[in-house]
């Protein structure tokens, strides 16, 4: 008996009637989320929220980005988002590179301490650091600031980035390392001629985990970015979708935008995001 | 032996950096906020002089901490539970040789790439009830399209669900999370395993029970670890969606943190519920980068 035979001794039907209907789970808020948003405004209603729309009309997404009567678009807050996300990304995937490769590269004594103490950094509620965090921004000048907001992603990504670089360095065969070295090449030069020219799908993963995490973010946002002009697209969207004038479809188009970057990153690149997710998660 | 001195100083100077960050940012500051919740700083101003335990004795006096504890508790054994079964059943199913297997995965995952604000804003509408008079909306309004009415309920406007109705959401964006763990580890058994229990005679359930889900225990493992440390910091999606609710029925004590700090100026009150969330993260999270560690050392 083949593997191919054992495999499907369980019901098909039935099995396939269980994953469409989770698929169908999964699905029902981007369904609400596309037809609302494309509805006209005289059709928009509560009561009629799972009914497809006329035609197409994107007025809802014009008003969410532009704004209207008494309320602000988020089109401010989206560019505040990739201001931030893009150089916090790029930063923290360059020291990621380089701790995970001193820490499985060029080990020491109490290196492997030292890195689980790196690790604990990324479970941490960050409620229990917000409130010096915030006193000794505020001491920097860094304090409601774009700038502020990447320096703390690029510290508070330290673990994650360092780890995932870190278990991919692993990957490569030691004895390269130890070859160039006995050619007397500089930990410099190992990195340059020998690892970085592989770290390709690891830079890749970690900006990819990095950009997810940093545009979706909203508790630093919240905390640092008080002054709308620089809040970024998570508390904007929240401020719209918690503003009493501002209609529900309008909120629906605005959460549609909102997720539209990382959407469009997981949909091109998945299997890179399938693997920062599942570093992400330790070795097991 | 000069070379063997730089061999040894440059590694350390490289991540120096580093570690100088997260020795300042992480462990100085959870000593700095466990600092303050032993001080009296209770006004906008600092005032760091001690007051003993009295902002933990007040914390659990306080009516609200006791339901955000409660809520928060009944909120990790929900959406643990959810998670890891709807994850292990959608890995398991999609593992009997599925047409379209890709695509399924890429449905069931896509939640995990969008905030939780998003996810909140949306479900908020979704659970949004409707009224008597007007009419039912979003899921309950489906329900009564398919003839399931008696289903419909307050959701998280209801206070006995609550923080339960918050739980659809984050399983709805989690779970597919622990379906991608589940197959990863699915495919990492040997056919011939499951092979030679069939020869053993054993049947198709008891090779699940006995042999597949033992060998997934690690996996288990770290889904716990990843989801209980989610749980007990969830935040966004609260704020999103509804906020502490009617009589704190939604409330967790993350969200009671941030309004204590940031809205009220208690800081020592509200380190005292941070310096609390850390503890129970640390209990979860600790022994298994210990366990981590040794089995690293042992490879």
């Amino acid at each position: 008996m083949t593997a191919k035979t054992l495999r499907t001794r369980w019901p098909r039907l039935l099995i396939y009637a269980i994953l469409i209907a989770f698929a169908a789970f999964y699905l029902m808020p981007v369904y609400v989320l596309v037809i609302t948003g494309l509805k006209s405004f005289a059709e928009v209603s509560l009561y009629r929220m799972w009914d497809l729309p006329v035609g197409l009309h994107l007025d809802s997404f014009e008003k969410a980005w532009f704004g209207g009567f008494g309320f602000e678009g988020i089109s401010s807050n989206f560019f505040n988002s990739v201001y931030l996300t893009i150089p916090a990304t790029l930063i923290s995937a360059v020291l990621g590179s380089i701790n995970g490769y001193v820490l499985s590269k060029w080990k020491f004594r109490g290196s492997d301490v030292l890195f689980t103490l790196l690790l604990f950094g990324m479970f941490i509620p960050y409620q229990s650091i917000l409130i010096p965090l915030v006193q000794v921004l505020y001491k920097m000048g860094l304090y409601g600031s774009i700038p502020g907001l990447i320096f703390v992603h690029v510290v508070y990504g330290i673990p994650i980035t360092t780890l995932i670089f870190r278990n991919y360095y692993a990957t490569v065969p030691t004895e390269l390392v130890e070859a160039a070295k006995i050619d007397g090449a500089t930990i410099f030069g190992i990195y340059r001629h020998v690892l970085f020219p592989l770290s390709m799908p690891g830079f890749v993963v970690v900006m990819i985990w990095q950009f997810t995490s940093i545009w979706n973010d909203f508790l630093f946002a919240v905390t640092i970015a008080q002054n709308p002009r620089i809040q970024p697209l998570t508390v904007g969207l929240n401020n719209l979708a918690g503003s009493y004038i501002v209609e529900w479809n309008v909120q629906m188009a605005g959460a549609l935008i909102a997720a539209l970057p990382t959407l469009l990153v997981y949909m091109f690149l998945g299997r890179y995001f399938m693997r920062g997710l599942l570093a992400g998660s330790l070795k097991g | 032996m000069r070379r063997w001195d730089r061999e040894r100083i440059i590694p350390i100077l490289l991540i120096l950096p580093s570690v100088i960050a997260i020795a300042v940012f992480v462990y100085g500051f959870i000593g700095f906020t466990g600092f303050v919740s032993f001080t009296k700083w209770n006004k906008l101003l600092p005032d760091f002089s001690l007051a003993g335990l009295r902002n933990y004795q007040t914390l659990f006096a306080n009516r609200r901490f006791q339901i955000d504890m409660r809520n928060m508790v009944v909120f990790t054994v929900l959406f643990l539970i959810s998670c890891l079964a709807i994850g292990f059943l959608l890995a398991f199913l999609l593992d009997q040789r599925i047409k379209g297997e890709n695509l399924f995965r890429s449905i069931y995952l896509f939640p995990m790439a969008v905030s939780f604000i998003v996810t909140g804003v949306a479900w908020r509408w979704l659970l949004n009830p409707g009224s008597a008079e007007m009419g039912s909306t979003g899921v309950n309004l489906l329900f009564d399209t398919v003839g399931l009415g008696f289903l419909k309920t307050g959701w998280f406007t209801d206070p006995k669900i609550g923080i339960k109705a918050v739980a659809i959401a984050a399983v709805w964006q989690m779970s597919g999370y622990v379906m991608a763990m589940y197959l990863a580890g699915l495919r990492g058994i040997p056919e011939e395993l499951r092979e030679a229990a069939r020869v053993d005679g054993a049947s198709e359930v008891q090779i699940l029970w006995h042999v597949i889900v033992p060998l997934l225990r690690p996996i288990t493992l770290g889904a716990i670890i990843v989801l209980g440390h989610i749980a007990l910091k969830i935040y966004d999606l609260i704020v999103a969606m509804t906020g502490p609710g009617i009589g704190f029925s939604c409330d967790v004590p993350a969200y009671f943190m941030w309004d204590t700090t940031f809205q009220a100026n208690r800081f020592a009150q509200g380190a005292s519920i941070a310096t609390i969330l850390l503890v129970m993260v640390g209990v979860l999270i600790v022994p298994y980068l210990a366990y981590s560690l040794r089995k690293e050392a042992e490879v």
